[in-house]
């Protein structure tokens, strides 16, 4: 664990001492609390040299933007938010569009848009290579040519603990702190330095209807129900956290958090399964990463 | 493993953070079943959830080599384009975790044209698992294989000895191939080499001891990989941490950050700034948010001093009493991993710790073939060679040899124009301390002497295509400027190859060459007080760079004769394009050997309407606005 970590601190000092407007995303879930938590380490007594940037796709769970608010208050640190503009005119939304739509608008253009915006040239992600095999050959400093555009082919080697952040006007830099975390490591860590979570990750009384064989949590009135369709009240949980018509819930009695990491160690199926956009084809976690998707 | 229960979480919790994580990388060639036995390892540690599984049952049946059998390779094979290649071309890092050990793997192709790759996932690995087919026993690439995993410092392996249910489980076959490797590998220094007989497609001996090889009496692959020890067995270390960020949010506090490359720190400790040597004492060790009473090798901290020293990014805290060298010209171990030559002259950045200095390649000593170990003579270095080479930096290093020290002995080195890291490289020892070559005090200084001729030194710079007519045109420029007074010299391209640079051809390494020197002979007169006038083809944007970069802001003016090549061959005052359309003459610039057009040329001349006088006219309204 404190190696992970050393290892972690020191690629975010790394990439804050060469870079000229660095950000950090902050998508309020468990990988985020733990870079975020890093940052403050990293720096302290000072408060992180950069701010935080969350992508509001206007669907997240009420939760969320409840925790997001109180960390931000808790840190000292500066929160950027940005919403597409264009999709919320159009009134985007996965029920309406559908999730690859919604996801390409709302997340995909809108993080291009707010990194223009600002000039941001180095972003912070919270990616692990564990979650999903395309990720397994993510370098730490990812590479960007103008346009956000990820090219495997021009991913630069990463030897010993030397990265390369020279970049030319348009180029951006990707740098994924705990690339090298698992999601066991997170839980663990969560616990051992006591980082606060969005209360989601635990398991509670919820409001869920099932679509598709998966439980998806009625957080507002914006679902369309089927003819016939009520919400029950199911004990569950989520083991990752998104937009909520997009992120499902499983059963789960994992009340605290030792259940959630007994339950974690004795888990039989990948976190990833509950991202309702991973599995719609092969590769298609890499075709998005082509496209600018974090 | 055991069902974990929440009211056990804390003794789990201890075990788990206090578990050492050992990284590994596996080498093998296409087909000697590293995919598979990555694969089942993942598969047997259950670092597989069920989702995966299913999906690999599908993938399995649409791009699986295993019938109806579930393919554990495609648990590894990533992005798509390779999957569909079916070859894996990159370096991938797998994750998954014992009772007794976390492990990273760097999963990597083991083809000589990814020699770089290899290089790029050993950097960071304790051991390596060198997979051979029992088949076909040790080949040339099992000697690459040993022979990148032995430069880059690792010193334990593991001899696979894969697919033995191919050979019966034969005993002679596993004790042939483990014998011939023992005294193969014997110059590489390991400190320990296992081998295990293995099959990945079945399992024999990965997990448990398999009941095939009963005359097998080691340990299984992971029992193996669960205990081996990889710990460094030299002396303990003194203290050096690279300085990463000075952080100092109030004038109260200011506080050195860094990771601890070796030993350990505690406040009281006397330590030095280097290269300054300037010596204080440590007053607090921070480590997150707390002051703690030590910090160890690779702990991230950091660091309070009790005197306000001058220490900033790329200076080195190091013990007072056992300081490193410091130097400017290394003996180094170089892989190039760019498909751009390397050439000995030209000029890139190299960073090595927090450290960013330009460095150049004087020498190559030798190209080291990767399948033989033989000695080469080289003149430039191209993707995926090594070779070991003089290195000399522009400013003195704080540095430690790589077997000493990975973090203060190795270096990557980046293209000045595209910042593409193209070369990664490991010191052996510095050719001489830079402390020794104190520079000559000179008293008599550049303004001093270009005072007592009434000028300002600068340095003219012609570059085109032959027969733009750079030389016409600098020529009535030397005149001009004669018959003005002034104190000029002309560098003419023609000439200095005659005398300073005969011995140089004109290839891309030769080029670069020639311009190194011509440039710095330019940079010896404009330090004389002179007005220097280059007119050299100089076809390379990187050495143009190079050449300003030796000079003072503004006292460099590159010129760029245009016309275009139609032109310069109707011209052709020399014949030199008609020999080379005869097929006389090779490495004719825009014939068979490139010019790179100046993108931001001080002063671009239309060489093809406007005569040379106008042309002169022209430079000399751009100097005189300088
Ligand atoms: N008989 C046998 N075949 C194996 C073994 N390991 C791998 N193979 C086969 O060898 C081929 C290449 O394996 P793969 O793991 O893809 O090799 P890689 O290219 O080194 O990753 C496949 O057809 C595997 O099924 C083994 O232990 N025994």
């Amino acid at each position: 664990m404190m190696s992970l970590e050393s290892e972690s601190i020191e690629i975010i000092r790394e990439a804050v001492a060469t870079a000229h407007n660095p950000v950090m995303m902050y998508s309020i879930g468990k990988d985020s609390s733990v870079m975020l938590h890093l940052a403050r380490k990293a720096f302290h007594p000072a408060p992180p040299p950069f701010p935080l940037l969350h992508v509001d796709t206007g669907w997240k769970f009420k939760a969320m933007y409840a925790h997001r608010d109180r960390m931000v208050a808790e840190s000292g640190v500066k929160l950027i938010t940005h919403t597409n503009p264009a999709g919320l005119a159009e009134g985007v939304g996965p029920f309406t569009h559908g999730s690859s739509y919604h996801t390409d608008v709302m997340k995909t253009q809108a993080l291009k848009q707010a990194l223009d915006a600002h000039g941001f040239d180095v972003v912070f992600g919270g990616a692990r290579r564990d979650e999903e095999k395309s990720r397994a050959k993510e370098r730490v400093f990812s590479f960007r040519a103008p346009g956000h555009r990820w090219d495997p082919k021009a991913q630069r080697p990463e030897l010993w603990n030397l990265y390369n952040s020279r970049i030319k006007p348009g180029e951006t830099i990707r740098v994924f702190p705990i690339s090298n975390w698992t999601e066991l490591d997170i839980w663990q860590y969560i616990h051992q330095e006591n980082i606060p979570i969005v209360p989601l990750y635990l398991a509670a009384e919820r409001p869920v209807v099932q679509r598709g064989g998966q439980w998806i949590m009625v957080d507002d009135e914006r679902i369309p129900l089927e003819p016939g369709e009520t919400p029950e009240m199911r004990r569950v949980r989520f083991r990752t956290l998104g937009c909520w018509p997009l992120t499902a819930a499983i059963d789960s009695d994992a009340d605290t958090l030792e259940a959630v990491i007994a339950e974690t160690f004795n888990a039989r199926s990948s976190e990833r399964q509950g991202r309702l956009i991973d599995s719609d084809s092969p590769g298609s976690m890499e075709k998005k990463k082509q496209e600018g998707y974090f | 493993m055991d069902t974990l229960q929440a009211k056990d979480i804390a003794s789990f919790l201890d075990s788990q953070s206090h578990k050492p994580t050992l990284r590994f990388i596996t080498c093998g060639s296409v087909d000697d079943g590293k995919s598979t036995l990555i694969g089942r390892l993942l598969y047997e540690s259950k670092a597989i959830f069920d989702d995966q599984l299913a999906s690999l049952e599908s993938d399995s049946r649409r791009f699986g080599t295993q019938g109806e059998k579930m393919d554990l390779a495609l648990l590894v094979d990533g992005l798509q384009a390779e999957r569909e290649q079916g070859i894996t071309i990159d370096v991938a890092y797998r994750f998954f975790a014992t009772e007794r050990r976390r492990y990273i793997v760097a999963d990597t192709p083991g083809h000589e044209q990814y020699t770089r790759n290899m290089a790029t996932g050993a950097s960071t690995a304790d051991l390596a698992v060198i997979l051979v087919d029992a088949r076909k026993g040790v080949l040339t690439q099992t000697r690459r294989h040993s022979r990148i995993v032995a430069m880059m410092g690792i010193r334990h392996v593991v001899l696979a000895v894969n697919k033995l249910d191919l050979m019966d489980y034969s005993e002679t076959t596993f004790n042939d191939i483990a014998e011939g490797y023992r005294s193969f590998a014997a110059g590489f220094g390991f400190d320990s080499i296992q081998a295990i007989p293995l099959s990945g497609l079945d399992g024999d001996n990965v997990l448990v001891k398999s009941a095939r090889t009963p005359w097998y009496l080691g340990p299984s692959l992971m029992s193996y990989l669960d205990t081996v020890d990889v710990g460094d067995a030299r002396e303990r270390h003194a203290f050096r941490m690279p300085v990463q960020w000075v952080n100092r949010p109030n004038l109260d506090f200011r506080g050195f950050c860094g990771r601890l490359a070796e030993g350990s720190v505690r406040p009281g400790d006397a330590v030095r700034v280097m290269p300054s040597g300037v010596q204080t004492t440590i007053k607090a060790v921070l480590s997150g948010f707390d002051e703690v009473e030590a910090a160890q090798s690779g702990e991230a901290v950091t660091l309070t001093l009790a005197d306000e020293v001058d220490a900033s990014r790329g200076d080195v805290l190091v013990a007072a009493d056992a300081a490193p060298d410091v130097a400017d010209q290394f003996d180094v171990k170089l892989l190039w991993m760019s498909e751009h030559a390397m050439f000995p002259g030209r000029q890139y950045l190299m960073k090595l710790a927090t450290k960013e200095v330009t460095a150049t390649v004087t020498e190559i000593k030798y190209r080291e073939d990767v399948n033989t170990g033989a000695h080469l003579a080289a003149r430039e270095l191209g993707l995926n060679e090594i070779a070991t080479v003089n290195l000399s930096t522009s400013a003195p290093v704080v540095f430690e040899p790589y077997g000493v020290n990975r973090v203060l002995g190795s270096f990557i080195l980046i293209d000045k124009l595209t910042f593409e890291t193209v070369g990664a490289g490991m010191i052996d020892f510095a050719l001489r301390r830079a402390s020794t070559i104190p520079w000559q005090a000179v008293e008599l200084d550049k303004s001093l002497r270009s005072a007592q001729k009434h000028q300002r030194p600068r340095c003219i710079w012609f570059t085109g295509l032959p027969g733009a007519g750079k030389s016409t045109i600098a020529n009535l420029l030397d005149k001009r400027l004669y018959a003005e007074g002034r104190h000029t010299y002309l560098l003419d391209g023609d000439n200095v190859r005659h005398g300073l640079n005969r011995d140089l051809g004109f290839t891309e390494a030769g080029r670069v060459e020639n311009i190194r020197r011509v440039a710095e002979v330019a940079k010896l007169m404009v330090d004389a007080g002179l007005i220097v006038l280059v007119s050299f083809i100089s076809p390379f944007r990187t050495e143009r760079r190079m050449a300003r970069e030796l000079f003072a802001e503004g006292e460099f003016l590159e010129v760029f004769v245009d016309a275009p090549i139609e032109e310069c061959e109707r011209r052709d005052r020399k014949g030199l394009y008609a020999k080379a359309r005869r097929g006389e003459l090779q490495h004719v610039t825009g014939i068979d050997s490139p010019y790179e057009v100046p993108e931001s040329p001080d002063v671009h001349l239309d060489a093809v309407h406007r005569d040379p006088q106008a042309c002169v006219e022209q430079v000399l309204d751009a100097l005189s606005r300088l």
